[in-house]
């Protein structure tokens, strides 16, 4: 286990793409320490900013306010992540692999693009959570986020695959202009959910404001969403039995586009 | 050395069984009932490969299933991946898609998989839609009743059918009595079914046939009212047999659930316990009834 710690507080954003296991993996101490960053923009070693104790293992654990920290475990494809303390910016964007734990908050674009892996994070996501950089063709495409908190604006925006779990609420443009995947909120949407929704699933438990592009089919108890939310439970998030066995109201859009989209809400009745 | 069991022979014999593909279904429903219903259905007509082109049965009620829901798992076996593979397609479709409240979920953790709900989605008309959850791709099926749920892909592995034994006893009320035994105490070792009405078979078979165009013929020699015109294996005081056949994912299974079913089946009245077999030249498996039993006794008196 390779074990980071933040020297002092960061004025500028560090570009730390190399905090990844591919990277560390086989690595000494000296090497891992030597490895390139950006302070700024200056360049710089990882040294420099952080205390490395082990060699380079494809576990890292990170410790520190690393809110200013930009592209930890960006790319990854193995191994397994823990930061103790906030996350900077594009997080696990683009990673196809491994575990990320973050035990604090995370900037925008965490897990933007990622293709697989799964990220968990215990307290909120900022913008663009599991979404695609402007101009891009779509964003996450497999894996598993879990937000435990809240989330920022486009959530889930233009996703092709995978599964996004936020425990509280998401901001504006959730699942907006979704391909294809999952994007489950338990807290409330903001405005214009699913905007331009393809294909692929937003669920709900409250009731949002539905954007007059969305039609109501019925109330049924989608088998899939049985296995879902029962996974979630294996992965430790804390989920009401009447959310499994419950109904839940299906509405398919948005028809301003394909239309084979849809939101399901639970319904209380 | 003559073995016995409660005073019951077991002759020195084996039974010879045949390598084929196995799957293993599970399906669940709002509760068992229906779960139950749909896997009758499924499993109608599918005694013996012969006829019925692939064997199979209910293997267990399960307490764990993958939605939540009440369940049941069912064993499917047939000659090729390929034939077994259309027989789920069919069967599934036919009576479980068509069931109330059911969906459909591979029971089995196989390296080989065939095409199954990838086969039946298509029935949505083009409203069917797929969702990838714990790394399994599932197929979501718009029907009347809500939404039928079904895995893409089924596990099939390679697997062991035909295993069997006899049960030879004085009178055809005692003999069925020790064969609902045998049935009754297989029934709870998984990875096995008999596929047979009630577990049982009374038509046992030898191969082939005075007429060209069967492949398989009444078993002469054990039709207690054949024993004074045709060479008969029945000892004296016989007057009915049931054969109780075994198809298993694997050799272990079969073994341990025949040992139990005839450990259960020897009770007064029961003269033989015998097995069918070919002369040991068509089955690549071979049950020998007397090494199984004391192979078992020994692994008793370890656990012991």
């Amino acid at each position: 286990m390779t074990v980071l710690t933040l020297k002092s507080q960061l004025q500028a954003p560090l570009e730390a793409g190399v905090i990844v296991p591919d990277r560390f993996a086989g690595n000494s101490v000296a090497a891992v320490a030597g490895m390139p960053v950006t302070y700024g923009n200056e360049a710089a070693c990882l040294g420099d900013f952080f205390k490395v104790a082990g060699a380079g293992s494809t576990e890292i654990v990170l410790e520190g306010d690393l809110g200013r920290v930009k592209n930890i475990a960006a790319g990854m494809t193995r191994g397994k992540i823990t930061v103790h303390g906030d996350a900077g910016m594009h997080l696990g964007s683009e990673m196809r692999g491994g575990v990320i734990n973050v035990y604090g908050n995370v900037g925008d674009w965490a897990g933007s693009e990622m293709k697989g892996g799964k990220i968990h994070i215990h307290g909120n996501a900022g913008h663009g959570l599991g979404g695609a950089y402007r101009g891009s063709r779509r964003g996450m495409n497999r894996g598993m986020i879990i937000v435990e908190g809240n989330a920022g604006n486009e959530a889930g925006a233009v996703m092709r695959r995978g599964l996004i779990v936020v425990a509280g609420n998401a901001g504006d443009f959730a699942g907006a202009f979704m391909i294809a995947g999952t994007l489950m909120v338990f807290g409330k949407l903001g405005i214009r959910a699913g905007a331009g929704l393809l294909r692929g699933t937003l669920v709900t438990f409250n009731q949002p404001e539905l954007l007059p592009t969305f039609c109501y089919d019925c109330s049924y108890s989608p088998s899939f969403l049985k296995l879902i939310l029962r996974d979630l439970r294996l992965q430790g998030l804390s989920i009401s039995e009447e959310y499994i066995t419950g109904c839940y109201r299906r509405y398919s859009g948005d028809f301003n586009r394909l239309g084979k989209g849809e939101i399901l809400v639970y319904d209380q009745r | 050395m003559t073995h016995s069991i409660n005073g019951v022979e077991i002759e020195d014999t084996f039974a010879e069984a045949f390598g084929m593909w196995g799957s293993r279904v599970i399906i669940t429903a709002v509760n068992r009932k229906w779960a139950r219903e749909a896997a009758s259905k499924m499993t109608g007509f599918a005694t013996s490969v012969i006829r019925c082109h692939c064997e199979g049965a209910i293997e267990l009620d399960l307490k764990q299933t993958p939605d939540g829901r009440p369940g049941v798992s069912v064993l499917f076996f047939g000659f090729s991946k390929d034939s077994l593979a259309q027989q789920l397609i069919d069967r599934i479709g036919q009576c479980v898609l068509t069931c109330p409240t059911t969906a459909c979920f591979n029971g089995l953790d196989a390296g080989d998989k065939v095409s199954v709900g990838g086969q039946l989605r298509f029935f949505g008309d083009g409203y069917q839609s797929s969702k990838v959850i714990a790394g399994c791709r599932y197929w979501r099926i718009p029907v009347m009743e809500g939404e039928f749920l079904v895995e893409d892909k089924f596990g099939v592995q390679p697997a062991v059918a035909g295993g069997n034994f006899l049960i030879l006893g004085s009178d055809p009320g005692v003999t069925l009595q020790a064969a609902e035994l045998a049935v009754e105490a297989m029934q709870h070792v998984p990875g096995v079914i008999m596929p047979f009405p009630g577990g049982i078979v009374r038509s046992g078979s030898k191969v082939g046939s005075r007429y060209k165009f069967l492949k398989a013929s009444t078993n002469d020699a054990f039709c207690p009212s054949l024993r004074g015109v045709a060479d008969t294996d029945l000892p004296e005081g016989v007057n009915s047999v049931l054969e109780i056949v075994i198809n298993g994912l694997d050799v272990q299974s079969i073994e341990k659930a025949t040992c139990e079913g005839i450990q259960a089946a020897c009770i007064p009245g029961i003269r033989r316990i015998s097995a069918g077999n070919y002369g040991g030249n068509l089955g690549k498996f071979k049950f020998y009834l007397q090494k199984i039993m004391e192979e078992t006794r020994r692994n008793d008196r370890t656990d012991a």
